[in-house]
């Protein structure tokens, strides 16, 4: 096996390295790898914890800390908590690892273009540490970090979010040693997006499974899930990659990054949109249909009908600039048949076919 | 919006072609004898295969066709729903009705159809072979024909063999053959093609039934054959650029004229080569017309070398330039199974996997016909008798009747059948016929007409439009569809922006100066980068298409000539756009997107 390094492109995130990457990276990877293009970002992995956690020589305190608190003391718990984060969030990466980790965040920002690019920082818990992916989620995760003082502190406190107070308690719960925790993460670019939306791996109008249906709108994607914004509507063929049908929608409003006064990082806010925009498509034909190959890729990886969102990130070189950020099962039309119970006799299917012709029978499949 | 199309009595004869319906049969016109039936029908111009007026003797083959494709619907299998096809010809262009069958016979057809459509199915390619040997030998019957002029005195061994006849009775007889052997290629062509078409729109539907979405593009790429007859004598083109480059003797086709370019090629033994792989080529290839096929003044490559030779000299410029003019054969073929597995693999069950496999199965069989009989029937055949008749035209040339040899598609194909009389008995007695002063006159005020009506413009329907346009064989030969009738009643374009919608008949989006062009005749004028626009696009153009971006055309459907050959060479097209070629001007830029069937004028 490979000696894990301590800091990995989520592009060269193979199976061997899942273990020592958290869930959170290796998802990403398993993604990467099955040409699902995520925003792009690297995991640090469990390897520089360790190490870090070793050469700052507190382990053994933090343990012996938190061995002596009595969890069910609400007041202890919260006091201990706090010292044992401080104590992490002071350790230092091994230079060799700060070296890598500097390095990565460089290529990031020369990948994109833009200095002290925005990423957002992440646990990545591994799976021996928390078997419960709820609890994974309990781990911090920071949004709009910018520049490498920022990225490395971010890290830090990552790894202290192991002993949160809830973090504590489950592992004492569960009989997990809390010197035997691990944890990496995953530093993922912050995604701008010029469009947005969610693409079905269907057509949700009839069911139809060669249709890939994508609604699109300008900005983020938060409007076309919420329903505030009325997307653009596109059918692509799964099979040709024709567009069979195109709905271009009065985007009025879209939900942009507002830059914030007292600066904090940029939030998304609802805007109203310049009229040039408004009647203008939100995706180009090539973009149309690289959104529908990538949730073709995604319901082949995930082996049934999906329903994704993905974005248009305007950082991103054309080619590489549409991105998977979620992907779920599809649950309405994939639960139900849609066999066409044509007759099979040849004969008897030709006599109908003739005797009620195609315009009379269009789209008379049901469900 | 009209909700009806003029009724034909209404359309009135363009100045200077009164009396044009002496140009055609009796029974072809609209008459006030059968006015409330023809009234109340729905007439659409075919300009599929007859975009231009119709000179009588042509006429006389288009009523042949029309009359044989009705004949197996109604009378040989029994088509459920649909009768045969009904025709008018109005100030020389070609109008079509189809007959529905009875409602009530529907039911009682149904089983008859089953038998005896279900026998040619089942026996597709026994039968198939069998109609390959059946039309060669007709066309070598045509052949032979022999329309020689009658002889001051007959031979020596008429008198010695008691043949009891002579050449007034060949030449008679022979007419009367020639004419049979059109009735019997007819026959023969309309043998399989309606139960050709039936199949695939039987597999059409179902493939729409699964996906209701899938473009009718997809569907015929499933079908489509990549080894199509259609698309021999342009690869018999390429060869032959190819050998001309391999064997260094390409510097002799430099534009002169064919006379030319083969004594040049005559004087070696490559030269030699090359004219042996040519005629080996030319029979039957180069049988193959400029334009429909179903004009006689449609140029046949064969006989207008010039046009081939042509083509080859573009092609020698591109083999030159290490061009690839191979059509991608393998990937064709794996294109194409590409498509069917993946739309296969889509649906819901092994049930529908089977019946899709049965389906898709059956119009493979059946599509080589639906392929391959144009090039047998409309370019191979037809060419022999445009032939054969201007060697009549010779002898009636000869004999003072008329003036040009192609005159004599100036006559109704039974007229001539009393003009050679006249000619054989003023032969026969030895004194004058009447026709030399007679026919001259004539057949110079029907030029007259006819080229007025070359000038008319024919409007795209008339009558009462059907509810719906249902009928299969109305939908997928000529393309007329619900919408195509009524964005006809709406006038020139069917949307506020001017642009034009069809079918999107072959995939791709391009941008580009327009070539409107309306005959063969304007090819040569298609530059390189340009956009063919045209009433129709003819098999035979295909060399042109190494130059065009993309295609549109006025007629036809997805199966259309056109949209075949635009498919086999990977250029957009939108075909049945109805007003292309009237909304369009040569120079104009405009859009092509083949994916959706919309054409857009940019600027200009």
């Amino acid at each position: 096996m490979t000696e894990c390094p301590s800091v990995l492109p989520f592009g060269n995130l193979t199976t061997e390295f899942h273990p020592q990457v958290g869930g959170k990276c290796a998802s990403l990877g398993v993604m990467i790898q099955a040409g699902l293009p995520v925003p792009p970002g690297f995991a640090i992995t469990t390897h520089a914890f360790a190490e870090a956690g070793e050469a700052s020589g507190l382990m053994p305190r933090i343990s012996e800390l938190l061995a002596q608190t009595d969890i069910t003391d609400s007041a202890a718990l919260k006091a201990a908590a706090a010292q044992a984060r401080e104590m992490v969030t002071s350790w230092k990466l091994l230079d060799e690892h700060q070296n890598l980790l500097d390095q990565n965040y460089a290529e990031l920002c020369e990948l994109v273009g833009i200095p002290d690019v925005p990423v957002a920082v992440r646990s990545s818990a591994t799976s021996e540490d928390s078997p419960d992916a709820s609890f994974a989620g309990e781990h911090d995760t920071y949004l709009w970090v910018c520049g490498i003082d920022n990225v490395r502190q971010k890290v830090r406190e990552c790894w202290a979010s192991l002993f949160t107070e809830r973090a504590i308690v489950y592992r004492a719960e569960m009989g997990y040693p809390h010197d035997e925790v691990d944890m990496a993460v995953a530093v993922q670019k912050m995604v701008k997006p010029r469009s947005a939306g969610v693409a079905f791996t269907l057509d949700p109008t009839n069911g139809d499974r060669s249709g890939i249906c994508i609604d699109a709108a300008w900005g983020f994607g938060e409007g076309v899930v919420s329903g505030d914004v009325t997307p653009d509507n596109f059918l692509v063929d799964k099979v040709m990659w024709s567009i069979n049908r195109r709905t271009i929608s009065p985007k009025t409003h879209a939900h942009l990054l507002v830059a914030s006064d007292n600066g904090a990082h940029p939030t998304v806010g609802r805007v109203e949109l310049p009229a040039e925009q408004v009647h203008a498509p939100s995706l180009t034909d090539e973009e149309i249909v690289a959104v529908a190959r990538l949730a073709r890729t995604a319901e082949k990886h995930y082996g049934s009908p999906q329903d994704i969102e993905w974005a248009v990130d305007e950082d991103l070189p054309p080619g590489e600039n549409v991105v998977l950020l979620q992907a779920r099962p599809e649950t309405v039309w994939s639960k139900k048949h849609h066999a066409v119970s044509g007759k099979k006799d040849p004969m008897a299917s030709i006599v109908d076919t003739l005797v009620n012709p195609l315009s009379a029978k269009k789209g008379a499949a049901t469900g | 919006m009209a909700d009806r199309f003029p009724s034909p009595f209404e359309i009135e004869a363009p100045d200077g072609a009164d009396g044009w319906q002496e140009l055609y049969s009796y029974s072809a016109v609209f008459s006030r004898e059968r006015r409330d039936y023809e009234d109340g029908g729905f007439w659409f111009h075919d300009g599929v295969h007859w975009p231009e007026a119709l000179t009588p003797w042509d006429a006389g083959v288009f009523e042949v066709a029309i009359a044989s494709l009705g004949q197996y619907n109604t009378r040989h299998y029994l088509v459920p729903p649909a009768y045969g096809v009904d025709l008018r010809i109005l100030n020389g262009y070609a109008y079509l009705s189809p007959v529905p069958a009875p409602e009530g016979d529907i039911e009682s057809r149904v089983p008859h159809f089953m038998e005896r459509a279900g026998y040619y199915f089942a026996n597709w390619d026994r039968l198939y072979a069998d109609w390959l040997v059946k039309v060669r030998a007709l066309v070598q019957q045509m052949s032979e024909l022999d329309f020689s002029p009658l002889p001051e005195m007959e031979d020596m061994d008429v008198i010695t063999s008691g043949a009891g006849r002579g050449s007034g009775d060949r030449l008679l007889s022979t007419y009367h053959r020639l004419l049979d052997h059109v009735v019997t290629l007819w026959q023969h062509h309309f043998e399989f093609l309606n139960l050709g078409y039936a199949a695939y729109l039987d597999f059409f539907g179902f493939c729409k039934a699964a996906f209701p979405s899938i473009p009718d593009l997809a569907i015929a790429k499933m079908v489509a054959g990549v080894d199509v007859d259609l698309f021999k004598p342009d690869d018999h083109l390429k060869s032959l650029a190819r050998l001309a480059v391999s064997s260094g003797i390409d510097d002799r086709f430099n534009g002169g004229s064919p006379d030319e370019v083969w004594a040049k090629l005559g004087t070696d033994e490559a030269g030699q080569a090359w004219i042996a792989e040519w005629d080996k080529a030319a029979e039957p290839w180069f049988n193959f017309s400029t334009g429909s096929g179903f004009y006689h003044s449609d140029k046949i490559w064969i006989q207008n070398v010039e046009v081939p030779l042509g083509y080859i000299t573009d092609y020698i410029v591109k083999v030159k330039e290490g061009v690839d003019l191979n059509r991608p054969v393998k990937e064709l073929h794996a294109e194409r199974d590409r498509v069917a597995s993946e739309y296969r693999e889509l649906l819901d069950s092994d049930d529908d996997r089977e019946t899709f496999d049965g389906k898709l199965g059956l119009s493979r069989t059946v599509f080589p016909y639906v392929e391959n009989h144009n090039f047998y029937v409309e370019h191979w055949a037809h060419s022999v008798i445009w032939r054969k008749m201007r060697e009549l035209g010779d002898v009636l040339k000869d004999a003072g009747f008329i003036a040009e040899t192609d005159d004599v598609f100036m006559f109704r194909r039974s007229e001539l059948v009393d003009v050679l009389f006249d000619l054989y008995a003023g032969w026969a007695v030895g004194a004058p016929s009447r026709g030399p002063g007679l026919w001259p006159q004539q057949i110079e005020r029907r030029h007259a007409i006819h080229n007025t009506l070359k000038g008319w413009s024919a409007p795209p329907a008339l009558g009462v439009p059907p509810e719906v346009v249902t009928e299969p064989f109305t939908v997928m030969l000529w393309g007329i569809t619900s919408d195509s009738v009524s964005a006809w009643l709406n006038t020139g374009s069917d949307s506020d922006d001017g642009s034009l919608s069809g079918f999107a008949a072959s995939p791709g989006l391009v941008e580009g100066p327009a070539r409107v062009i309306f005959s063969a005749d304007q090819i040569s004028e298609i530059e390189d980068g340009e956009i063919l626009v045209a009433p129709l696009t003819a098999p035979s153009w295909a060399p042109v298409f190494g130059k065009i971006k993309a295609t549109v055309t006025d007629v036809g459907g997805m199966m259309s000539h056109a949209a075949i050959v635009c498919r086999e060479y990977g250029l957009p097209a939108v075909t049945g756009t109805a007003f292309g070629t009237k909304n369009i001007t040569t120079g104009q830029l405009i859009r092509v997107d083949g994916n959706t069937g919309t054409v857009t004028i940019l600027e200009g």
